[in-house]
Order: C-alpha cells, then structure tokens, then sequence
C-alpha cells in the first residue's frame, strides 16, 4: 500500500497529457550513475493486518505498562491523561495541518497557541511564552543563547543538580560558540551557594545560570536565597534561568518572583504520555525585554478589517526564514500538537485541579519516602524541602535491586543514578505521582523489603519478556 | 465556490466588548469553581504544602487558568479544530512541507498505550520490542538513504542541520583542519543560515545560475582551503535536481570539505536516486514530511541524520546497537559529540514512520516518489498558463509560479494566496524560495487523485480571470473564511500575546 | 517618490540633514516603501558611538527587517522618542516625524561625499530598471 492517488494506467495517461513520453523522461535530470535501477534492500511490504501483528509481536517484548506500576521518573512522569486530552488532540483536523501561515485558515491551531501562551505566562509569572520548543533540555539551551546575546556574558554555571541529560545537551548547543559550560557543585542534594558566589564574583563575564526546580533529586532548590546579582535582572547582567516542571508550579511560586529572566521546562507532565522520550515538547517564557530575542513562534491577537478578534503569527522578523544567518534561532517547529495537548490539560483541570494534584504528588511521595525508609537498609539521602522525587540509598545496586523488583513484583522501581555517575551505584531515583494507589506503593515497599532480604524468586512476571510470554 | 463556512463561537460575556464572529477563547468560559477534571481519591495521609514547604518557595494566588466543564471544553476545542485547513479537508499544496495523507493505521499503532507509555529509563531487558523497532527503523532508514549509519536523536529538520553542523566541526577538530566556511546555495531553507551560524561557522552565499541550480563557476570561485563544507538541498526548493552533485562533492572533497544534503525534498528520491552514492556525507530527512507522519499544527516532527562512515564515530549517544537477539543503549562512544536529545529522540514519531515505511516496502516507496513525480509535472503544465513556472523543464516533486504579472493589476503574491482560500484549498508557500519574485510554491504530493489537481489548477486559472477582470475580488481576499485579512501590522504595533482578564486589557 | 532637495543619501536608503552643528538621520521615502508597514524601530542610546557603513540600529517590518547603517560618524544627541509609540511614521513621514536619529558628526568630510539628491534619485531609477 503506497496510497498514492493514480493507478499506473492513469499516472501514464497524465503524463501522456502533458507531453512526456515516459516516467524515465521526467527522470533526465538525474545523472544516469545516481539512478537506482534495482529494488531498495527493505522487508517486504505489509497489509494493515500484517503490520498490526509485526507491532503486537515487538511490544510483547517490552513491559507493558498497564500492568505495571511506574516509580520511573528523571524527567518523563506517569501522570493521569484526561480521556479528553487524547479525543481532542486526535482530531485531524489539529494533528494534520502546518504551522499556522494562512491565518485566516488556521485560527484553530493560532487561538489554542495564544491560549498556552497566557496559560505559561500565568504559570511562570513571565511575560511572553512560545510554542515552539523541542523539549525541555533544548528550551534551556535556547535560553541560555537568548542570555549570551541579551548580555554579551561567556560563561554558563550549569549547578550538578541539574539533569545530566540537559547538561549534556546545554553543552552540545553551546559547542562552537564562545560560551564554556562552569559546573557548580552540589551539596545534600542542592546547588552549593557558596560555589555559587565564588563563581559570580571573578572571572569573566556569565551569561546564565541554570536551576532546575524541582532539580535532578526531586529536591527544592532555594530560589529565594540566590545571590542579589541573579535577582535583580539588571539589563547586561547574568540571566537567571529557572528550569520549571510546569505541573509543580500549580502549588510553588511563579519563578518570575525569584528575579528569572527566562524560565523553561518540558510540557510532558502536563498530558503528554511518555512515548519512550519523546516527543514530549518545552515551553520558554520571558521577560517583556528580551521579545525581539524569543526563539520560535509567537502568536498575537489581531482585527480583521470587521474588527473581529482572531489571531496570527507575529515577530517573525525574528525566525530563520526571515532573518536567515542573523535568527534568533534556527528553530522552525511550533509545538502545536504538544502544546495543544497541554492546553487542553490545563483547561480540564483548572487552577485547583493543578494544584490538587501537585498536593498529590506531594502527599504520595512523603508516604512513599517514609514506608520504604523503613525497610532495614534503605535511607534517604537528602535533607530539606522535595516535591515529587526523592534518592534512596540502598543496601546493595540499584541496578540489581530494580531488575528484581520488576522481575519478581513487576513494578518498575525507579532509575539508578549510575546510569549518570557512577559512584551512585546504590542510589535510587523513585518518583510518585498521584497515580500511585497506597496500594501499590505498599506493593513495592513489599517488593524491595523482599529482594533485599534476599527472599526467593516469586512467581511473578519477567521484566524481559519472551514472546508470545 | 466559497469556502465552507464555519460558525465560530459567539464572545462570551467577559468580551461582550468583541464584534459578533470573533474568535471565542477558553478564559471567556471560565465560571469560579467549574472543573473539567477529577484525580484520585487521596488513600494516603493528607499533607498541606504550607507544612512541608518553606511558605517563600509557595505560591500565594492561584494562576489564573480557565474553569470549565469538561463537556465546555471538549465543545471549544472542537469548535476551534474546524476552523483549521488540514490533509484531510483538501488539497494542502505547501511547497517544501509535503502535505500528503498520513495514513490511519500508523498514528494508530504509535499511539497504542503499550508503545506510548513505555519510559525510557526502564531496565534495557525491558524495552527490547522498542529498542529493536528503533535498531530496524535506523537500519531501513541508512538502506532507504544510501548511507551508512544514523542517528535518530533530532527532533526535527532544523535540529538535524544543526546535529550535522556538529558533525562538520567534530570532524575538522581531529583532522586538524583551520575551517570557517560553510557555502550555501541563494536558494536554501533559512534554516540552514541559522544553523550554520549556531554552530560557529560563517555561511558564505553561492548564486544560483539561469537555470536555477548552483552556479558551478561561482562555487569553484568560492571553494577554498577555510571550507568547511557545504550545503544542499536536493531536489532544491525550485523543486529541480542539482546534477552537478556529483561535481559539486569532488570539488568540497578536494579541499577536505564535508556535503550536507537537506533531505527536506527527500520525497522525490526514494527508491529512485540514493544520497549516499552522490558524494554526500551528511543527510537529514524529515519523518513528518516523507514518511507521512502528522505535521500537527507545525510540531511535533522528527530529523533523523544519515552519515558516511568516516562520521559515524561522532554520532550523538546514546545509540541502540545489537548482539545477535539483544538490543543494547550503547553510550560509551568516545568520539560522539555528546547528547543532542535527553533520550533517543521522538520515539514516538519514529513508530509512526516505521510503520509507514514497513506496510510500503521499497515497491511502494518508490511508486510514492514516482507518483510525487508525476503528480508535480501534470499540475506544473496545468498551472503554467495562469501562474507561469520559474523555471522551464520537467520538475522533480515540487515546481515554483511566479505570480509577477498580477503586479500590473496591483495585485500581489499574497493576494493570489488568499484568493486560494477561498476556493477552500490551502495556500501554496508564498515569496519562497527568496530567488524567485513572487514566488508561489507548489507541491501537490503524490497521495492526490488526478481530479484533486484537475480542481486545483481550474482555481488557479479562475483566480488568474479574476485577478484581470475584478483584482478587487482577490485583493480583498479571502471572503469566505471564518475571518477576514488580519491586520498583522497593527498586531505587532500594539502587541497582545496573551489573554487579561477584563479590565486589565490595557495594562 | 519624494527625494528632498538639500538632503544627502546613502546606497542604503538613508538620509542626512544638516541642522546647525547637528546631522538628522532617517531612511528614504522609497524605504519605508520597500519594507511597507513599519512596526518596529531599534534605535542606539544618547551618547552611543556612530561609525561610519556601521550598523546602529534595525528598521523592522512585518516580513522584512533592515539594519540601519551609519551615513556617517559621530556621537547620538538624541533619538525620535515618538517612534517607540508609532514606529508608523517613518512610512507617513519618512523625512520629517520619522526621523530617527540627531548626532554629532566627528568626521567633517564624510557628509559631502554622501549622494546628492539627483544622484540618489538615478541610484533609484537603475534600481527600477533592474527590476522591471
């Protein structure tokens, strides 16, 4: 199946039509050596039935995540998705059109824009959002471009508490600029200020920090204590920016109080189901100054000559087709669809919803934290205020403990930090969302309490699934 | 023929102040206490933020999202979605995008939960269906390209030209080479400018010739030992094939330069014409283009890279490798560049077009770009008597009318565009590629009937009647969607990007 | 096209006014023409540095963006305060309210060697011809 609209008959009648003899005609333009003549190297083609069971036989070797409570968070969540979120975002007539050039045909996709922009905007206490942003890693590699524009700034203070993934790629965009990536360090799970300062005072001229709230261990990160020059925002001074998740902001400050220039984050908690990583989409709000520097798309209200209120794309003198070399970015996606996704979420569960459920996370989390504390062996690691995640020291390798936990119990347990450094190897991430029952979380106290007594194999599911098993 | 007209929402009472047709938002919904949403019943002790956070990290007003029901916000949406030109409606003519149908199955099978909610961080034992559909999605990719391995971590064109850009430094870097220049033709994507800049290289602008590809004298004239490289698009945006290609690789390969093909236009090639054989050295194709996944409102897509082998050390981590039936996340790879994505990319993209590329197989890849062919050919000679083509000669996939003339009647490109509207198609790109004056680009794709073109073009040459007989008609245009021409000067003059509750309008 | 007399211009579409020891600078009728509705000015600081072929500032449209290139050099007095409100005048008035910048000139001969108004205006008409 092709889905092409012509039979080969009819494609030869066209081409009959305007004056070309054969397929191969239209083809001269290619040198002959470039030409293809045998069949690409690929499997053979498959009926929808076929390719329903080629994808039912792959995920039967993956866990299946029905029936498998997730403690997995670092970044991507198990949070509740509305039905509505789903029916909505799946209509054609959203998830088939482009980025919203003709307004006049586009006012679906250009309201709902304009709608997340103000939703982020009330989230973050900023000024102006996009819709434009891959991820949340690359909103804060974006961010930290529009800084070194806005203030000429050299160095980046990326704190270890910010995810390693997003460090990681912080650093690859930076590469080939001026700009070199400075780590401040971490002390009881948070970034140490007095590095901090230290950092701040000599040197050349910074750019930005970066923090991350929650950060990496699911721990608060004191935004009201950072140093007077990040606060302030005075015009060519380092740009604080504020990695938010955008659910947690539904019970935690706007971080626009705490002096951010720019705050960014990823949209995935917010009705985006995990997808293996992506695509789950970013957000990036600023301050009124910085507009003329905003990657990606902005959407503005605007009248038509009846003075109806409708909306269009706008600023676009500063995006790549314009600008060209001298963009802002080179960005050229709008997250529509993703955007559109966490719009509708937000709809759905309004001001107290977002907070019900960030109280959730809150209340689950303190009860998972002091249930598997209890279990000989196991601590936490950090002190201080946390939100959804926590780090739990366990007796023996994380890595271990996980695979048995989901072998024997099948509930994922959450991701061992030596997967980033290595000497974390009997450290645990373990994230709790408002889905997890009491019940489950029992379940898994259950689990490791068992895997760490070293109590027989159950007879529960495997992790590594075999097929047709 | 006027375009379906749709009822838009009447303003609700907050905007009472906004004309009868305007375009209703959620906020104009919102009554106190409506929700549209319930989470689980609390089973576990009841904390307050108050108790376990420091008061100055907590929030002391609620933001101001909309309340509503769920049925008022499945109705808004809804009324919103029919307001969108899309695939499904009619024929997306968008050159350089590639429109064509997305088929049902493949966004189906995507979004199944046992694929859409896998985590990444689960134990590698337990993602092997995922991992193995990406070790094959890459490998089917490289066959389909020509080239030797890729990296499915971009999230999209733009990012994939930046990874490649990445890739020319990481390479110059340990050849020693002192390298500067990136060269790019007058007619690239403006993405491609921007990327080059975004990786420290300088773009340096080569010009097209009379028959609109690369003027191979001006190139050699450029090419010199600071090149870095150079990028392609091809078939480029005038939807023509650069046969000089293959001139164009052994001359930057002279100096140790690297080729980057903007595989954008990839939609022509498949099964007929291989990249990697053509001297290129990098490649990035865009799944949501090609491969028929949804282009939902402009994102999310995904940019996968294809590399040459002397590049393939570079290649961003983590990569999916196999041993014999076992699939592994390989990270330690010492000469990467490092992480372009948190993950593996837009998995969930990726399924899509895996199952795309699968129920095709090569027959029906290559009767994809034969179609494409042939569909762009029948539709340049029927639009040529209204909207001359830019360039004489068969195209590729796309072709590019120039709607120069309509300016003796003082009528524009855009107004042409508009007037499309009407006729309840969607626009063709306008003023692009920047070579062409008053460009109209058209890329019909090949999943249109004869008919669909045949309706098209009659448009085309109507609007063409109109445009000398009643330019009024078309200036105004359009007249029958849900809301005339926007004033986009007056929105960027006084900018609103976002909703205030009444009274704080003119903040 | 207006094309005042006594004023000199730039290949860059900009023009100077000599008053007194002061130089009023703008773009051309046939600029604000070219890039059509104005939304957006970008104009250097009081006190700022103006080097001659240097740009100073961006003239922004809804689809095109221009950098303004110093007709020549010199210190900002002051800047058109009225255009953050109605960048809209230069296109109304591109030689009188929408001026954009008073300096200071530091190089005495760089004015003279600016375009006449005649030759500004053969400037335009080869540029027309190219077109047409």
């Amino acid at each position: 199946m092709s889905y092409v609209g012509h039979t080969r008959e009819e494609g030869a009648a066209m081409l009959a039509e305007i004056g070309v003899a054969s397929f191969d005609d239209l083809l001269a333009q290619i040198p002959e050596r470039f030409r293809l003549t045998g069949l690409l190297a690929l499997p053979p083609a498959l009926s929808e039935t076929e390719l329903r069971r080629l994808f039912a036989e792959h995920l039967s070797h993956n866990y299946d995540p029905a029936q498998t409570p997730s403690f997995l968070g670092g970044g991507i969540y198990d949070h509740a998705i509305p039905a509505a979120v789903d029916g909505l975002s799946s209509r054609a007539e959203f998830s088939t059109a482009y980025t919203p050039y003709q307004a006049e045909v586009a006012q679906g996709t250009l309201a709902a824009i304009f709608e997340f922009q103000t939703m982020i905007c009330e989230l973050t206490g900023m000024d102006v959002a996009n819709a434009s942003m891959y991820d949340g890693a690359s909103a804060a590699a974006e961010a930290v471009l529009l800084a070194r524009a806005a203030n000429k700034g050299t160095r980046v203070l990326l704190p270890e508490t910010v995810h390693p993934r997003t460090r990681g790629v912080v650093a690859t965009y930076l590469d080939g600029t001026d700009c070199r990536v400075e780590l401040i360090p971490e002390r009881d799970g948070r970034l140490d200020g007095a590095a901090l300062a230290q950092a701040l005072e000599g040197g050349d001229r910074v750019a930005a920090l970066i923090v991350q709230q929650p950060n990496f261990y699911g721990c608060l990160e004191a935004l009201d204590a950072l140093p007077e020059t990040l606060r302030a925002g005075t015009p060519r001074g380092p740009h604080l920016i504020v990695s938010a998740d955008p659910l947690s902001l539904g019970l935690l400050a706007p971080p626009a109080l705490f002096g951010a220039q720019t705050v960014v984050g990823d949209l995935q908690p917010l009705g985006i189901p995990p997808q293996g990583g992506g695509p789950t989409g970013g957000y990036f709000a600023t301050r009124q100054a910085w507009i003329r520097r905003l990657p990606g798309r902005l959407v503005a209200e605007a009248r038509d000559a009846a003075g109806r209120r409708g909306f269009t794309l706008t600023l676009q003198t500063r995006e790549q087709h314009i600008r060209r070399d001298k963009a802002t970015s080179n960005i050229c996606t709008n997250s529509a669809l993703l955007m559109l996704r966490a719009t509708i979420y937000l709809a759905l569960v309004g001001p107290q919803g977002l907070r019900e459920v960030a109280g959730q996370c809150l209340a689950r989390g303190r009860y998972a934290r002091r249930r598997l504390g209890e279990i000989s062996g196991v601590t936490a690691v950090h002190g201080g205020p946390w939100f959804r995640e926590f780090v739990l020291r366990l007796p023996q390798s994380a890595e271990q403990v996980v695979a048995r936990v989901l072998d024997e119990a099948g509930i994922l347990a959450g991701i061992p930090l030596a997967r980033f450094d290595p000497a974390r190897e009997r450290e645990l991430l373990v994230a709790v969302t408002e889905k997890r029952s009491c019940a489950e979380i029992d379940a898994l106290v259950a689990a490791l309490s068992a895997v760490l007594a070293g109590a027989p194999r159950g007879n529960g599911r495997t992790g590594e699934r075999k097929a047709g098993g | 023929m006027k375009a379906e007209g749709t009822q838009v929402r009447d303003a609700g009472t907050a905007e009472a102040c906004l004309p009868a047709g305007s375009i209703g938002l959620i906020f104009d919904l919102s009554v106190a206490d409506h929700r549209g949403y319930r989470f689980p019943t609390l089973d576990v002790p009841a904390v307050e933020g108050e108790q376990e956070l420091p008061k100055s990290l907590l929030r002391d007003r609620s933001p101001r999202l909309p309340e509503v029901t769920e049925l008022e916000v499945v109705r808004h949406y809804t009324a919103l979605s029919v307001l969108n030109h899309h695939v499904e409606k009619s024929l997306y003519p968008l050159g350089s995008c590639t429109m064509k149908y997305n088929p049902k199955i493949n966004g189906e099978l995507a979004q199944q939960p046992a694929a859409a909610f896998l985590h990444p961080d689960a134990p590698e034992g337990a993602l092997q269906g995922l991992l193995a559909m990406l070790w094959h999605f890459e490998r089917h990719l490289a066959t389909i390209v020509g080239m030797e391995a890729v990296s499915l971590h971009p999230a999209a064109g733009a990012q994939g030209e930046m990874l490649g850009m990445k890739l020319f430094r990481a390479y110059h870097q340990q050849k020693g080479n002192q390298k500067r220049e990136v060269l790019l033709p007058d007619s690239a994507h403006g993405t491609n400018p921007a990327s080059v800049v975004l990786s420290g290289f300088t773009p340096r602008q080569i010009p097209s010739g009379p028959d609109g590809r690369i003027d191979l004298a001006a190139l050699a004239e450029a090419i010199g030992e600071t090149t870095a490289g150079i990028m392609i698009t091809n078939p480029n945006t005038l939807g023509l094939f650069e046969h000089g290609i293959g001139e164009i690789a052994e001359r930057i390969h002279a100096v140790d330069g690297l080729v980057y093909m903007d595989g954008a236009n990839l939609n022509a090639l498949m099964g007929l014409a291989l990249p990697g054989q053509m001297g290129v050295d990098v490649i990035h194709l865009n799944l949501h283009k090609t491969f028929a996944t949804p282009h939902g409102g402009g994102g999310p897509g995904a940019g996968p890279v294809g590399v040459s082998a002397a590049l393939e050390p570079f290649l961003p981590v983590p990569l999916v490798a196999r041993d014999g039936e076992r699939f592994r996340i390989v990270t330690d790879r010492p000469h990467s560049i490092g992480r372009l994505h948190p993950y593996y990319g837009n998995v969930g993209v990726m399924l899509c077009a895996y199952a795309y590329v699968r129920s095709l197989g090569a027959e029906g890849l290559r009767e994809a770009s034969r179609a494409a062919l042939i569909n762009a050919n029948y539709l340049m000679h029927k639009v040529d008597c209204a909207f001359p083509v830019a360039k004489r000669g068969a195209c590729m996939h796309e072709f590019v009318s120039a709607a120069a003339w309509t300016r003796s009647h003082e009528v524009r490109n855009i107004d042409v565009a508009k007037r499309i509207l009407d006729y309840g198609f969607h626009a063709p790109t306008v003023s692009f590629p920047l070579i062409v004056p008053d460009a109209l680009m058209i890329e019909p794709t090949e999943t249109e009937t004869r008919r669909s073109l045949d309706l098209f073009a009659e448009a085309l040459q109507a609007i063409a009647v109109e445009v000398r007989e009643q330019p009024d008609v078309v200036r105004g245009a359009p007249h029958g969607t849900c809301i005339g021409r926007l004033d986009e000067a007056a929105a960027a003059r006084r900018l609103r990007v976002r909703w205030n509750p009444p009274g704080e309008v003119d903040d | 096209m207006e094309i005042p007399d006594g004023l000199r211009y730039t290949k860059e579409h900009e023009w100077v006014r000599q008053e007194g020891a002061e130089l009023v600078i703008g773009i051309t009728d046939y600029a604000q023409e070219q890039l059509s509705d104005i939304v957006y000015v970008e104009l250097p600081e009081e006190g700022a540095e103006l080097v001659q072929d240097e740009p100073f500032g961006s003239v922004e449209a809804v689809k095109a963006v221009s950098d303004l290139c110093a007709p020549v050099s010199g210190v900002v007095e002051s800047v058109n305060e009225a255009l953050a409100d109605d960048p809209g005048l230069i296109n109304r008035s591109p030689y009188e309210e929408g001026w954009m910048v008073r300096a200071r000139p530091s190089e005495a001969g760089e004015l003279q060697e600016l375009l006449s108004a005649d030759q500004y205006g053969q400037l335009l008409a080869e540029l027309e011809g190219e077109q047409g």
